[in-house]
This record gives structure tokens, C-alpha cells and sequence, in this order.
């Protein structure tokens, strides 16, 4: 806390705090205020008399209503819920093995190893969906939920792995002789000991991972192109802009409603998201 | 209950060799204190007792058994940790009934050991709390609870109370000394700090280097150290050295040093009589000095300077200067002595300890 006179808490903290929290929740904002706002006012021209762009005199959930009726909407919600699962679970099972095996256990090549998978987190999407694509396409699987259920555990099996590993090397290695001592075979260690106290690491990497491919963009585009297979990063961008036609406030309510779940996993989680980012052990 | 034999042990870190040919029985029941500086290799071994490092080469043997082999689980051992290892999501009783749930235990056994271990160190209003609400030493009585409810054959200690504070150390010693003569049960533990060694163990072993430099019953070792290293680092404060040379006048031999000019008796002459002539290490312990009041008939007294004086209640501590070198004396609390103060020191030859400059053995 900064102390001192009252002004200069309010020069170097409140002040520049505020303006941080509203350059961060305008956008969120704008969503809220552009989904509700009738489209009478939604196309009035800057110049009209009376415009108010910050604000809405007539909320309407007309918006809403039509992106739930009207559109996919509910179906794309479905399809990114169950890949976003599906594809955390597999990279947090195989993140929770590998980080475990990089942390802890002494086989050669263990550091190229964790280096190796580090790089792999770091080549863009943006060119890995071509090889990708060709792959895809050779298992026929274009078009369907596995197509991402597959490809997103490439980049987050690395992220998983990374930050796990660093959870691990963050408890005391003295826990787990004690358990082998006690009794505990290595696999029991794990699972009676490690695990447990890694609980923080464990749910930071699957909100993580699981914010990773709900939001998601680039795989989904390209993997997927009928409209009920489509996910909402996807569905809401391609289904509700047509030609030069943007429903805006159908795609803010999309957007709106698209974050909700995120938002809603973080603000149950939070603490234990950064006890798990800045890696605490209390033995 | 059983015996450890450590045959031979050898343990090398690609190019270190961390312990070098230990050679050790632990008898039946025994309490037995590896002491050393830090890097002599004592943790080690004993984490090659419990199977936590592999052996380069040797035998351990516990009771009858060859476990060179065998993982920690099948050694029949438990362990107390420095940091304790607590498992911090646990309550205190899950802690203590880790060991016997994963040796699948009836749980009325497990609660009926449980409950007798923490009446053993009172800590029965504590078993629902999880290791972060207690203090160090309550943690330090759980993970000893950890310990003890496994019966084990042998436990193993590795510095166990050095995380805690000066007066609560003292307390734990001495408990865990009530402890172990109340179980028998066979202990080996680590050290580095030779007060802990000398209070607890029945038998201590002094390492360094990788090397047991002796083993023996705590005072043997105080009184007759087999090298300077061992008389160096039992005893606090430390045993003065100072280096003198051994010459025989007229059939007695006298030790001369700077600002030392010892006429030694007849009997201690003999011992030395094979290194006439050289340089050799003198050892006084700082209690074996006492202030004389003028000169000491037997000639067994020199000449000193009080540098600093150290009034510890009990005793005073002088740090003296001798000639060009400083030694300490112990000596009693009614001794009236001041900085820069000249004073004569008076020795009891019995008590001084010879050792050979090269070797460093004892004479």
C-alpha cells in the first residue's frame, strides 16, 4: 500500500487503478450496451440529434432472443463446451504424466526433452494448420468435433506439461521419499501425495487449457465448415456477418453470452489460478 | 529391531565420490549419531540406508537382510525429515496413518497405534489439524508420530531439529532421547552439530570427507579423539592447537612453542619419545586451563594476554593471545580477569592431547 498523504495515494494508486479498470472493461461494455440497444439506434447516424453512443434510453432483448431462436447459436454453444471439455481432459492427463516424468523422474535427455516440447508450444498456429489440415483430411475427420478434439492438445498437452513441471520441481521432493518410505509405491506417491498438493497447478492448467480452446479461432475455421458443426468463436463471426452485412447486435449478444462460461470458471477459480501461476507450497 | 551393518559402503556422483569405504555396525537397540561438517558424506549414507540413493558398491545389511536392492517400502524403516515432510493436505492423523493404510492395516490397528503414538508425544487435541496450523515443533512431534506408529525396525534421523529455534532443539533432544529409550528401537541420525551428537547418541560416529574419522562412545571420543579433526570438532568451544617442538633436556622432554615452554612428566615423555626432535600439534581443551596465581611449580603453566572476555554466567570464556598465537580458556566465574590483563595459565598434563603434524593422528 502506498503511504503518505492522502493525495498521493490517490496520484499513484485510485487514479491510474481506474483508469486501467476502464480501459480494460469498456470493450466489455460496449458488448453489453450494443446487444441490448434497438436497431433503430443501433444505425442512426453520429450527426442525428439526441444520439447517445454510451448509453441506451430503450434495452431491448430482441437481440438476444433472435441469436437464440433465430441462429445456431445454442448448438455452437453446445459443440465448443464439449470439444473445450473433451480436449482439456486429454491435455491435462497427458500434461499431469508428462510434467510429473520431466520433473521428477532421471532418464537421459530429460532437459532436451522439456526444451523440445516447450518449442513446439511456440510455432504459431498460424502455420501449423496447413500439415495439419493435410492430416485431417487423411483421417477423415473434416467437419466433425474430433478434428479439434485432436488438434488443440497441440499446443496445450506443451502448456500443460510446462507449467505442471514447474508445480512439481515447486514441492518438496522430501514429501514424496517420505511416502515411498511409508509404504507408497511411486505410482501411490503420486496419486496419494503429489497430486493432491498439486491440486492449485492441476486447476490453473485446465482453466487454462480450457479458456485456450473455447477461444480458439484459427483450427475452427478451417477445420469445420458446416454451420451446425461450428463452434461460437467461429459460428457468431461467419453466420452473422453476410457479405458486407453485420448484425451487430446479434453479434455483440453472441460475444456476450460466448464469454460468460469463461468468465464464470475464473471468478470460481481465481485463487487457486494464481497460487497455481506463482507456484506456493506451504508444507 | 535389528541390527545395520554398512560393509564397505561406497558412493560416487560422476566425479565425486561423496563416501569413501564406510565401514559401520550398528548394534540391536543402539542410538547410533553420524556427525560431520556439512559435505562429509553422512547424509548420504544415510539416505543410502533408507534406499533413497543407490549404492555404488558395498553391502547395507538390516537385521539379517541384504536390502542393497530393495526399494525404501521393503526396508522396513522409517524416516524423520529436516523440513519435517509433512503431506500439507492431510490432517495430522492421515499423516500418522499414511504408512499403515498403505500397508493395508485394519483400521482399528491403524487408529488403535495412531492414538498410542500421540499420547507418546501429547499431541492427541491436535490429530484434526493439518500441518499449516501447527508450529515447528508440533510438526516436528507429528512427523516423529509419523515414525513411531510404524514400528519400524530401524529409524532413520536426518537432522531432524535443526529447523527449530535454540530452546525448543534443547526440549526435542531431550525428548527424543525419552523417546528412543522408551522404544529401543534401533536409530541412526545425521548431524552436524556435536552438541545434539554427544547428548544423544550412544555410540557417535565422527565423518569427513566421505571418511569415518572414529566411532566410539561419546566421551572416548571428547577425551581421547583419534585426530586433531575429531578433537577440533567435539567440544565447545573448540580444542586450542598450537604447534611445538619436542626436545629432550636433560632425559625430560619439553614441548617449546611460541610463548610455550612445557616441561612435560616423565610418563607423557615416553609416549612422545618417538617424535623427539620434531614438530608436533598440541591440543588443550579450553576447560583444562585454569588462571594460576603466580608461578606453577611444575613448570606446566606459560604466560598469556587477555584479548577478550566473554561472561557466559556459568563460566567466563578469556580469549588469550600466546605469544603470536590466540587460544581460549574456560575457566571459572569468580575469575576476576580484564582485557589486556597478563595472566598465567596452568594446565593439567593429563589432559593434553599430542598429534602428528603430517598425519594428524593422535600420539
Amino acid at each position: 500500500m502506498i503511504e503518505g498523504a492522502k493525495w498521493r495515494r490517490w496520484v499513484y494508486f485510485y487514479i491510474p487503478l481506474g483508469i486501467f479498470i476502464v480501459w480494460l472493461l469498456f470493450p466489455f461494455y460496449w458488448m453489453l450496451v450494443t446487444s441490448v440497444r434497438p436497431d433503430r439506434e443501433l444505425y442512426r447516424p453520429w450527426m442525428a440529434p439526441n444520439y447517445a453512443p454510451f448509453w441506451t434510453t430503450h434495452p431491448t432483448l430482441v437481440h438476444i432472443i433472435d441469436l437464440l431462436t433465430q441462429t445456431l447459436f445454442i448448438r455452437w454453444m453446445a459443440n465448443t463446451l464439449f470439444i473445450a471439455i473433451v480436449s482439456t481432459l486429454i491435455s491435462l492427463f497427458c500434461g499431469l504424466l508428462a510434467g510429473y516424468a520431466l520433473s521428477r523422474l532421471k532418464f537421459p535427455f530429460a532437459g532436451m526433452l522439456g526444451t523440445g516440447i516447450f518449442i513446439t508450444y511456440l510455432v504459431p498456429q498460424t502455420l501449423l494448420f496447413i500439415p495439419l489440415a493435410n492430416i485431417i483430411r487423411n483421417f477423415n475427420l473434416g467437419d466433425t468435433p474430433w478434428a479439434l478434439i485432436l488438434t488443440y492438445p497441440t499446443f496445450l498437452i506443451p502448456f500443460c506439461t510446462w507449467l505442471l513441471m514447474g508445480y512439481f520441481k515447486a514441492i518438496p521432493r522430501e514429501l514424496e521419499e517420505c511416502a515411498r518410505i511409508d509404504g507408497a509405491t511411486r505410482w501411490k506417491a503420486m496419486l496419494y501425495v503429489i497430486f493432491p498438493i498439486a491440486v492449485p497447478g492441476i486447476l490453473s492448467a485446465g482453466i487454462f487449457a480450457f479458456t485456450l480452446s473455447w477461444n480458439e479461432f484459427i483450427y475452427a475455421l478451417v477445420f469445420l465448415s458446416s454451420a451446425h458443426e461450428k463452434t461460437v468463436s467461429v459460428g457468431v463471426t461467419s453466420e452473422l456477418v453476410r457479405g458486407d452485412v453485420f448484425y451487430w447486435g446479434q453479434l455483440m449478444a453472441g460475444a456476450l453470452l460466448g464469454s460468460i462460461p469463461v468468465a464464470f470458471i475464473y471468478s470460481f477459480f481465481v485463487e487457486y489460478y494464481v497460487a497455481g501461476l506463482t507456484g506456493s507450497v506451504k508444507g | 529391531m535389528a541390527r545395520v551393518v554398512i560393509r564397505n559402503l561406497n558412493k560416487s556422483y560422476n566425479e565425486v565420490h561423496a563416501v569413501k569405504g564406510v565401514n559401520l555396525e550398528i548394534r540391536d537397540r543402539e542410538f547410533m549419531v553420524l556427525v560431520g561438517p556439512s559435505g562429509c558424506g553422512k547424509t548420504t549414507t544415510l539416505r543410502m540406508v533408507a534406499g533413497l540413493e543407490s549404492i555404488t558398491s558395498g553391502d547395507i545389511v538390516i537385521g539379517e537382510t541384504v536390502v542393497n536392492e530393495l526399494p525404501p517400502m521393503d526396508r522396513d524403516i522409517a524416516m524423520v525429515f529436516q523440513n519435517y515432510a509433512l503431506y500439507p493436505h492431510m490432517s495430522v492423523y492421515d499423516n500418522m496413518a499414511f504408512g499403515l493404510k498403505m500397508r493395508k492395516f485394519a483400521r482399528p490397528e491403524i487408529d488403535r497405534r495412531v492414538r498410542e503414538a500421540a499420547d507418546i508425544l501429547g499431541i492427541e487435541n491436535l490429530l484434526n489439524r493439518k500441518p499449516r496450523q501447527l508450529s515447528g515443533g508440533q510438526r516436528q512431534r507429528v512427523a516423529l508420530g509419523r515414525a513411531i506408529v510404524r514400528h519400524p525396525q530401524v529409524f532413520l534421523f536426518d537432522e531432524p531439529l535443526s529447523n527449530l529455534d535454540a530452546k525448543l532443539r534443547v526440549q526435542m533432544r531431550v525428548e527424543l532421547k525419552k523417546i528412543h529409550d522408551r522404544l529401543g528401537t534401533t536409530a541412526i541420525y545425521v548431524t552436524h552439530d556435536q552438541i545434539e551428537a554427544m547428548t544423544l547418541g550412544d555410540r557417535v560416529v565422527v565423518m569427513k570427507d566421505g571418511v569415518v574419522q572414529q566411532v566410539g562412545e561419546p566421551l572416548d571420543l571428547y577425551n581421547e579423539p583419534a585426530n586433531r579433526f575429531v578433537a577440533g570438532f567435539l567440544g565447545s568451544p573448540a580444542m586450542n592447537f598450537a604447534t611445538v617442538a619436542l626436545t629432550d633436556v636433560a632425559g625430560a622432554t619439553h614441548a617449546l612453542g611460541e610463548g610455550l615452554q612445557l616441561a612435560l612428566p616423565p610418563q607423557i615423555g615416553e609416549r612422545l619419545r618417538s617424535h623427539i626432535g620434531q614438530q608436533v600439534t598440541l591440543g588443550i581443551r579450553p576447560e583444562d586451563l585454569r588462571v594460576e596465581s603466580g608461578e606453577a611449580a611444575n613448570g606446566l603453566s606459560f604466560g598469556a594476554v587477555v584479548e577478550v572476555v566473554e561472561r557466559l554466567g556459568s563460566e567466563i570464556l578469556l580469549d588469550v593471545k600466546v605469544g603470536s598465537g590466540t587460544m581460549v580458556a574456560a575457566v571459572e566465574p569468580t575469575v576476576q580477569a580484564k582485557v589486556r590483563d597478563h595472566l598465567r595459565l596452568a594446565l593439567n598434563p593429563e589432559r593434553l592431547h599430542f598429534f602428528d603434524c603430517r598425519s594428524e593422528a593422535a600420539i
